[in-house]
């Protein structure tokens, strides 16, 4: 199967030409001829229209030019064919952008009499831009110029040079005259100086296979499928190649299993799935794995990041982007929230050139952008993998699809501003002291316990505490693994700075995810900062039995789901720097033993 | 060496539809999948239950009853919902007649056709559907080359060609206010003849018309019409016996046949890869009205 995107400017004869290869191709029935052949005839034209055979709806008809995309299907002996014909004047580049997204090859149309124009400049760079693997320039009306080898060269020399800026695996040139048929189904006897094979030919043998990802397995769950004694893990493969036995993470959470069993629809057993195949996977172990989680080999990750660099393309009239802008992003199976940040530069599709004094992007225009997610992306850069590496934006105030992106390689060139003050010129050393455990263990007590020590000592500290920093810092998140990862991950942040800056933070944290943690400490490691791990190890009917706030009675009824330690996991730390037990003693007590950790540093 | 890791071309088709089946499923409150019986609705219906596996269907299905259906039709229609496992909630026409919501056409080449699109409306909102998937392909007819798989529809149930969202990549936006929905349709890329190699390759079953069998049939405008209770004979219209078989099926004042004996799906494909005429075009007079026939009433919210 090929997906091809067409592109030509208004008077090129893109309409003809595809026209020409589903009437050469005999894939235009009897009736649907007779109807073009009766309009053609009621508007005194005195040959076969080809082009009313694609100009769907009656505003194209009447105006005479195609105004959105519209999928043709030819099928040949070799191959089924789906065209998308998109139009090529200016106003409409959002849909030769739409056309060429899911594209193997893209199809451009010039004039011969004209030879290359902006417009085919434009078209090859959207499709260079949204990944198309495959070029073929169409140089159409060869009739008009005489049929002269000489002017298919100068073009194909022409266009040569442009493309050589671009990105494109493969190029090809296909001289033709669309009205008359020569080299888009038959090889023409009038070109007899032109070596290749007929447009039709061509598409019919170009290799796409090879265009995939097959090497970066990834998965994006798309919808848990569950009977009292089934559950699979149902999505499209996004990339690379899945079978039973292999070794996999869930993203984000992180949690490791293997591969149990793979199927496709209605159950079928699948021995390696592959792009772009819809599967379901059942895992060997029971894990907490929802939908915009994503499957992928464990030294194999995507990027995880919540700052997006990406092209975009701006699809509306009705508003234009500019930095502030807040929007929905969906990618893969996630839908989450984005806030633009910057507008980089903006593209002249013509030239290529870059302005970067532009303060918007509006429609049919392309520039590079950064955006702020809410929650991270599992991504991949586009140019490696199309489904894990675009995006697109929707306008909560209208719900219309404004934007295409397509995300970069992420650049680790975020630039650190070097610091006149040194940590050791501070008047006191800072640390963080991470109290993990059930809800109602005991975390804040203790914590609490030990800053007013702290400050009564004369030692700067600070508190903070998970359930308090949901009301300002961390209000815009629940408690899916990947809200519960984010949060970790900002509390984390915020500890290390006030360690930086000299202080005793004290996070009082459920924190049920060791991947989480560890992660923070790393951070911690990696700026040099100590970090102690305190596991507040009250056994679950201890805390159950304490509930204070009544939360254990909630989740077990049914109120709230994924409530730690009754439907969701705790994971317990494998290197905590000290474990509190009831047994250990009362707040006070506890409290001491934690300050002890602070002896012998700073 | 094998060429490895490719899927055939009904593979992939069957990939994108279940794609879509599942996104639909995970993103809306209350889908609903519109059945007809005719074959692209049945296969919709296979492709869910295969999408699903082994869980049931996930949503029930929605038939707008013209009133005026081919006996075998209604039978087959509830042997596959108790098959599937499926609810069905039946929108009758006759209710919106009685209602005086519609005014039903008279003489002899009255059809309820058109007054569908009221009750097919009627059923979305009535049920709160905020998503309904429909057997429409692309191939079928020039206005539907142009629709998205997943198509807004406004609070009227309206569809305006001229402001559909883009569609990129497989990432649908089914973004809608209350009162709106979205029509999806998962075999958007399926031609006529992809329907019956998946027919005869998943050995999908169909109501019986679709295969040549003997009934009592008359000419009526260059097509071959089903001779039935609905339909009163003009001056000079005779019916006789032919063997005959459906490509399509509508309601029974408008869905003609055609001549055959192809009984089984192989045979079937056979003289579909043969023929030189389109489907809608050799059986459907609704679609005849004009050359904007399918537009406008798409516009209106028809299937």
């Amino acid at each position: 199967m090929l997906r091809l995107a067409t592109a030509g400017s208004v008077d090129d004869g893109k309409s003809t030409l595809i026209g020409r290869l589903l009437h050469d191709s005999k894939a235009i029935l009897a009736d649907q001829l007779a109807a073009v052949e009766h309009t053609s005839r009621q508007r005194g034209e005195a040959e076969l229209n080809l082009a009313l055979l694609t100009d769907g709806l009656r505003a194209e008809r009447e105006q005479g030019i195609t105004i959105d995309v519209a999928y043709r299907y030819l099928v040949t002996p070799r191959r089924k064919i789906i065209i998308a014909d998109t139009p090529g004047h200016v106003q409409y580049t959002r849909n030769m952008v739409t056309g060429a997204s899911t594209a193997d090859l893209a199809l451009i149309l010039v004039d011969a009499r004209k030879g290359v124009v902006e417009q085919s400049r434009r078209h090859a760079f959207i499709a260079s831009l949204l990944g198309v693997a495959h070029l073929v320039l169409c140089v159409n009306k060869m009739d008009l110029v005489d049929w002269s080898a000489e002017r298919f060269e100068e073009i194909r020399a022409d266009f040569r040079r442009f493309a050589m800026k671009l990105n494109v695996a493969d190029l090809a040139f296909v001289p033709v005259s669309a009205l008359h048929g020569d080299n888009v189904v038959q090889r023409s006897a009038n070109m007899p100086w032109y070596e290749g094979t007929s447009l039709l030919h061509h598409l019919e043998e170009v290799h796409i296979a090879s265009d995939r990802n097959l090497i970066d397995a990834r998965l994006p769950v798309q919808y848990v499928i569950r009977t009292r004694d089934f559950r699979g893990y149902a999505g499209t493969v996004a990339g690379g190649v899945l079978k039973p036995g292999d070794e996999v993470v869930v993203l984000p959470a992180g949690f490791s299993s293997r591969v149990r069993s793979v199927r496709g629809p209605g159950g079928d057993v699948v021995d390696e799935a592959f792009p772009p195949q819809a599967i379901t996977v059942q895992l060997e172990d029971e894990l907490d794995v929802a939908r915009g989680d994503l499957i992928c080999r464990p030294h194999n990750r995507p990027h995880v990041g919540q700052e997006i660099d990406a092209m975009v393309c701006w699809l509306t009239e009705r508003s234009a982007l500019t930095p502030g802008a807040r929007y929905t992003l969906r990618h893969t199976t996630r839908s989450v929230r984005a806030e633009v940040q910057e507008l980089v530069y903006r593209m002249d599709i013509n030239t290529l050139h870059r302005d970067e004094t532009a303060e918007s992007l509006s429609l049919n225009e392309i520039g590079r952008v950064r955006l702020r997610t809410q929650t991270p992306l599992l991504f991949d850069a586009y140019r490696r993998n199309r489904s894990t590496g675009s995006f697109i934006l929707v306008d909560d105030a209208t719900n219309n699809t404004v934007a295409a992106g397509m995300i970069s390689e992420p650049s680790a060139s975020i630039v650190w501003h070097p610091a006149a003050v040194r940590r050791s010129d501070r008047a006191s050393q800072g640390m963080t002291l991470w109290l993990t455990g059930l809800s109602a263990s005991g975390k804040s007590t203790i914590a609490t316990e030990v800053e007013r020590r702290l400050v009564a000592a004369g030692r700067p500290a600070y508190l903070l505490d998970g359930d308090n920093l949901r009301h300002g810092l961390n209000a815009d998140l629940g408690f899916s693994a990947g809200d519960r990862a984010e949060n970790v991950r900002r509390v984390g942040e915020v500890a290390q700075l006030f360690a930086d800056a000299g202080v005793v933070a004290i996070v009082s944290l459920i924190s049920p995810y060791r991947a989480d943690r560890d992660l923070v400490r790393a951070r911690h490691t990696a700026g040099g900062l100590p970090f102690f791990e305190v596991f507040v190890d009250t056994p679950v009917e201890v805390c159950e039995a304490r509930d204070p706030k009544g939360m254990y009675a909630r989740a077990r009824a049914g109120e709230i789901k994924g409530f730690t330690g009754v439907d969701a996991p705790y994971e317990v730390p494998s290197e905590a720097a000290l474990v509190l037990r009831p047994e250990d003693g009362d707040p006070a007590a506890l409290a001491a033993k934690v300050l002890e950790l602070l002896d012998g540093e700073g | 060496m094998t060429t490895a890791y490719e899927l055939s071309p009904l593979r992939m088709l069957e990939a994108e539809s279940v794609h879509v089946l599942r996104e639909v499923a995970a993103t809306f409150e209350r889908p609903t999948l519109l059945f007809s019986g005719g074959k692209d609705s049945v296969v919709l219906l296979h492709l869910a239950a295969k999408a699903f596996w082994p869980a049931p269907v996930p949503f029930p299905v929605m038939h707008v009853d013209t009133g005026h259906n081919f006996d075998e039709v209604l039978e087959f229609r509830d042997r596959a919902v108790a098959r599937f496992g499926v609810r069905l909630v039946v929108a009758a026409v006759q209710d919106d007649i009685d209602a005086g919501r519609v005014v039903e056409e008279t003489g002899p080449r009255a059809s309820r056709n058109r007054l569908q699109t009221v009750t097919l409306l009627r059923g979305i909102a009535e049920n709160g559907f905020d998503a309904a998937f429909g057997g429409a392909r692309r191939d079928e007819e020039k206005a539907r080359a142009k629709e998205r798989v997943f198509s807004f529809r406004d609070e009227y149930g309206q569809w305006d060609p001229r402001n559909q969202r883009p569609e990129l990549w497989n990432l649908y936006n089914g973004a809608h206010r209350k009162g709106e929905h979205i029509r999806v349709f998962p075999l958007s890329n399926w031609t006529e003849l992809d329907i019956w190699r998946y027919i005869r390759a998943e050995g999908v079953e169909l109501p019986s018309l679709y295969y040549a069998h003997r009934r009592p049939v008359f000419h009526r405008d260059g097509m071959l019409l089903a001779h039935s209770r609905f339909i009163e004979l003009l001056e000079g219209e005779e019916p006789f016996e032919a063997s005959v078989r459906f490509r399509t099926v509508g309601d029974a004042t408008c869905t003609g046949c055609v001549e055959s004996t192809a009984a089984s799906a192989d045979a079937v494909l056979a003289e579909v890869a043969a023929s030189r005429i389109t489907e809608r075009g050799a059986t459907r007079a609704d679609d005849r009205i004009s050359e904007a026939g399918m537009e406008d009433r798409k516009k209106e919210g028809y299937f």
